[in-house]
Formats: structure tokens, sequence, C-alpha cells
């Protein structure tokens, strides 16, 4: 206990008083979405066991998938896996020892908030034409 | 004197009890399923609001067929480490147990209807 920092340490601000970093709510993300992905698979799997289950519970599942709920569901799915995979590609830059900078890793928050809007708005672009 | 070589010390260590194998899958799968995932986008963007028979057709050839089951494999077993990650930050001792058991079950029937779902799609593609 002898080299211990009794005087100097940096103070511990209160939970509610502490100011996230962008770099923590990115991470924090990071989590969440890829969890969150779990409903977009279900109710993809959902629809395709359904349509081998026979018509009617294809109509089923089609209706949901096409419905407003599925709409949301799907295009939360488009982004939290748009913004999954750029965050994942931070982290094999993180893995390489690249962009631990504070300043860097601010950035590459940014840009993976960015991209995600951009290439989910690009997907339903591309869906809504196609 | 320890006979014990560094390598061996550390064996087994981390909260995941398994080294560095854990986040060595994670990277493998993580660049598979980067190269996946726009394939995976199309190939369901392209089948939504087809008619169950033209649905079946789709999955029933070989690339929507292959990149979908790939997908899910990969992805589902991505999931579970992901899973294992987070409960072995949040969940102690029994609890913790139960959770990664509920977690790798589930992760392997959602991938185990994925493939049964496609393969009979790929076979009923062959019949016709």
């Amino acid at each position: 206990m002898a080299d211990v920092n009794r005087g100097n340490r940096p103070l511990s601000p209160h939970l509610q008083v502490y100011k996230l970093p962008v770099a923590a709510v990115t991470s924090i993300l990071t989590r969440v979405t890829g969890h969150a992905l779990i409903a977009g698979i279900l109710l993809l799997v959902w629809w395709l066991v359904a349509a081998v289950s026979g018509p009617d519970a294809f109509a089923a599942a089609d209706w949901v998938v096409r419905s407003w709920l599925g709409f949301l569901i799907l295009t939360g799915s488009v982004w939290a896996l748009w913004y999954h995979l750029l965050a994942g590609i931070r982290h094999l830059f993180y893995d390489a020892g690249h962009m631990l900078e504070i300043e860097e890793a601010r950035k590459a928050s940014w840009a993976i908030i960015i991209g995600s809007v951009v290439m989910t708005l690009l997907t339903l672009i591309l869906f809504f034409i196609f | 004197m320890r006979y014990i070589t560094p390598r061996k010390a550390a064996t087994g260590l981390g909260s995941a009890r398994s080294g560095t194998s854990d986040h060595w899958a994670m990277t493998v799968s993580a660049w598979a399923l980067l190269i996946l995932t726009p394939f995976f986008m199309i190939t369901v963007g392209c089948a939504i609001g087809l008619p169950r028979e033209a649905l079946i057709a789709h999955f029933g050839r070989p690339w929507p067929g292959i990149v979908t089951a790939l997908f899910v494999i990969v992805g589902m077993v991505h999931f579970m480490k992901g899973t294992r990650i987070m409960i072995d930050d949040y969940f102690q001792h029994s609890a913790r147990k139960a959770a990664i058991i509920v977690s790798v079950i589930f992760g392997w029937a959602v991938i185990a209807a994925a493939v049964f779902a496609l393969a009979k799609m790929a076979l009923f593609t062959i019949a016709i």
C-alpha cells in the first residue's frame, strides 16, 4: 500500500452529472445493436420457416413482414446491422492497435453514426427502386 | 522453481476461462460477416414482397440459399459469443451459467430453423 496515490487522484463525478464521451456512447451502442439484431433475424427466420410450412402460415408471417411493424423492425435492423458493421470495423482497427487516441476515437465515432444513417438511407432507396 | 511455462500459466484465464480463443473466433466471424452482410441484404431485399411460390424458388437457388444459410449460421455463432461476453460482464455464478446455456440453445435453434427452411426450399425447387 506504500505507493498508493492518495492526494492526486481524479475525482469521480456522480453518474448523473457524468458527461458521456461520444466514443463511450458509440461503444455502448455496438453492444445494444448487436443484441437488438435478434429481432430482425427472428422475424426473417420465422418468415422462411412459415414459407415452407404452408400457405396460411406464410400469409401470417408475410403480413407481419410487410406491415408497418415489420417495416419498423426491418428498417431498424438495417440501421443496426450497418451500425454494428461499421463499429465492428473500428474494433478490428482497435485490435490492431490503431485509432486509440482520444481525438481519433471521437472522429471515428461520428463517422460510425453518420455512416450508419447514410448507409441505411441508401439501402432503403435501393430497396424501393428495385 | 516453477516448471510451468508462462503460456501454460495464462491458459484458461480471462472472464471467459478460455483465454483468447473467443476473441479470435469473433475476429474471424466478423470478417466473414463483413463480406456476407451486403450480399445478405441484397438477397433478402429481393425476396421481400414475393408471393410464396416465387419466394421458395428464390431461396431454392444456390446463391440466395447459400448466402442466407451462411449469414444465419455465422451470424448466430457470432451472436452467441457476443452474448457470452455480455453475460460474463453482468451475471455471476448460476445465473451466469443459466444465461449461457439459454443463449447457446437459442442460437442453435435459430440456426436449425433457418437451415431446415432453406434446405426444404432447395429440395422443393429440385422437384419442380
